[in-house]
């Protein structure tokens, strides 16, 4: 695999069979630096197990995959590298700073820079009223953000973050997109792992569906407002001929009474719509453009049947 | 430097979780009983007819059985303590969080290992020497070569440790402890199958115990200890179960060091290369 440079992760048909099931088929992926990137699936479509292979926790069965330009798994790079593991779970007799300095020091960072770092950390991740208190008294939610405060504790260049909402409340979830957002404006990457759709949509640049340990498709979120767009239309006198007509524009129409829904690859066709309608003798009422959200985007593309 | 921190951390969980702790006030507990044993014995010859000689092999003999007491409890102790760091962490997924930092696997498990050894240390320097104490000052009887004696019974922990580790690699907490538990017992059995097999001069049975000591050398290198030991006058009466009928080697001392030393090679081999 060649230019790795400009990308934090590079994958070429990654494979993962565990006694002879496949867990990840085929995944070919680019994450680009500095971006927030989503990775979306539904259960057991390999999301974690891809997420083991980029972090070295497990070993690919074929393929290839780079992270910050060295081969997977590769020790040293893991400098820069910052992990929140899904359900984050460590020591409960430490107290958090014990915790953060325990983690600094295996990723190499100076004490002294730790003292100034941590007590900086707790209060980002909203833990301060917590700092003597033992792990094992922290509930779900506050693991989660002494599991972030430690995935930053040296300042990575890439993150990776297995669902780092899971357990918190609205303010935790706020704090967590704010803190992912700080990252990329440091410079960071942040790889995001999260079933929480709305999130990933507020949060992410770019995102990827994945299916089977497959790429299905892959979106640029800024760009998405340029992309698909779902119309409903309320109208009267809707006739066969005018619906069938409407396939020029779109494959997938709906008429349900007076409601008449489909979806266009843009914006750019809506006038030529309303006119065509108008001009089929339509008695048109509304005529509402809605861009599609990520979760209208993600059951069309894994298929209504699929569970998140 | 990885392998320092890890070794500090796992002795901090030691005695932050208070295995340390529990370890050695069972320890004490044993020291009190036996002690308060060696006092009520010692009591009794004052007021009986027992001739000195007998008096003093009787003393040794229960402070030879303090010590094995000792052996066992200390490598039981360091089975238990440790059964869990390698195995627990995997099912439970701590290992996630450090697995993922800038240190390579074989820093995580020599590390952890050299925690426990430590912890295994203070537990055996306390209880083996308070033991030793207690049959000298309450006793009035002292075994011969104790530093060896102290250093046979450490290494038998950490060979104990190194087995526990390898299997913690490769399966959960309780068949790793299972698994290890049945192996000391396979070779408490046949060490003793070859301790009989001295009275009797029977080569098969002696096979029986060689081949259990080289499936798990822990009986024979307490044997050894216990042989160091000994006084010879105690060691040659043949109603002493310590008697020396059946000495292992220093040949088998070196065995367990490389059965050791390869035991930890395979757990850091495995380790390394299975999915977390």
């Amino acid at each position: 695999m060649s230019h790795t440079d400009g990308f934090a992760v590079q994958t070429q048909n990654l494979r993962k069979v565990f006694s002879g099931k496949v867990a990840v088929r085929d995944l070919t992926l680019t994450v680009r630096r500095g971006e927030i990137f989503g990775f979306l699936g539904p259960n057991g479509a390999g999301k974690s197990t891809s997420i083991k292979m980029l972090l070295g926790l497990a070993k690919p069965t074929s393929g290839e995959a780079y992270v910050l330009g060295a081969p997977s798994g590769n020790v040293e790079i893991r400098r820069k590298i910052g992990f929140l593991p899904e359900n984050f779970r460590f020591y409960e007799w430490l107290t958090p700073p014990e915790l953060l300095h325990l983690h600094g020091r295996l990723c190499g960072v100076p004490a002294s820079l730790l003292s100034q770092r941590i007590p900086a950390l707790i209060d980002m991740v909203g833990l301060t009223p917590h700092v003597d208190k033992r792990l094992q008294y922290f509930s779900k939610g506050m693991m989660q953000r002494i599991g972030l405060a430690q995935a930053l504790v040296h300042e990575p260049e890439l993150i990776f973050l297995d669902e780092p909402t899971s357990g918190l409340d609205p303010i935790g979830r706020r704090m967590v997109r704010d803190i992912i957002r700080a990252q990329r404006d440091r410079g960071a990457t942040v790889f995001l792992n999260s079933h929480l759709l709305s999130e990933i949509e507020i949060t992410c640049d770019h995102v990827v569906f994945i299916r089977e340990g497959e790429v299905v498709t892959s979106r640029d979120i800024r760009a998405q407002q340029e992309d698909a767009v779902r119309v409903e239309v309320r109208a009267r006198k809707i006739s066969a001929e005018c619906v069938s007509g409407l396939a020029r524009w779109s494959a997938a129409v709906e008429v349900d009474e007076e409601r008449l829904t489909f979806t266009t690859p843009s914006r750019e066709p809506l006038p030529d719509i309303m006119r065509y309608l108008v001009a089929a003798g339509a008695d048109v009422y509304q005529f509402t453009p809605q861009r599609m959200s990520l979760e209208d985007l993600f059951m069309n593309v894994m298929g209504e049947d699929r569970g998140l | 430097m990885g392998v320092w921190i890890m070794a500090g951390i796992t002795f901090r969980e030691a005695a932050r979780k208070k295995i340390l702790w529990t370890a050695l006030f069972a320890g004490a507990a044993f020291l009190l009983v036996f002690g308060i044993g060696l006092h009520l014995q010692v009591g009794d010859f004052r007021t009986s007819s027992v001739p000195p000689f007998l008096r003093y092999q009787v003393v040794s003999a229960m402070l030879m059985i303090g010590l094995y007491t000792v052996d066992l409890l200390a490598v039981v102790m360091t089975t238990l303590t440790s059964v869990d760091t390698i195995s627990g962490e995997i099912t439970s997924g701590t290992i996630h969080a450090i697995a993922t930092k800038p240190l390579p696997r074989w820093q995580i498990l020599l590390g952890k290992w050299l925690g426990f050894a430590a912890m295994a240390a203070v537990y055996v320097a306390m209880t083996f020497w308070g033991t030793i104490a207690e049959g000298y000052w309450i006793g009035g009887v002292m075994v011969q070569h104790p530093v060896q004696g102290a250093l046979l019974v450490y290494l038998e922990c950490i060979v104990a440790l190194s087995v526990t580790f390898m299997f913690g690699t490769w399966f959960s907490t309780l068949t790793s402890g299972v698994i290890v538990l049945g192996l000391l017992g396979v070779a408490f059995l046949g060490g003793w199958l070859e301790q009989m097999s001295g009275f009797t001069e029977g080569s098969r049975l002696a096979m029986v115990g060689i081949i259990s000591s080289l499936i798990m050398p822990s009986e024979a290198i307490w044997r050894r200890a216990a042989f160091d030991m000994e006084s010879p006058l105690a060691g040659s009466l043949r109603f002493s179960p310590f008697a020396d009928v059946s000495v292992p080697s220093l040949t088998m001392i070196g065995y367990a060091c490389v059965y050791m030393l390869i035991v930890l090679a395979i757990a850091t081999y495995h380790f390394r290369e299975r999915d977390l």
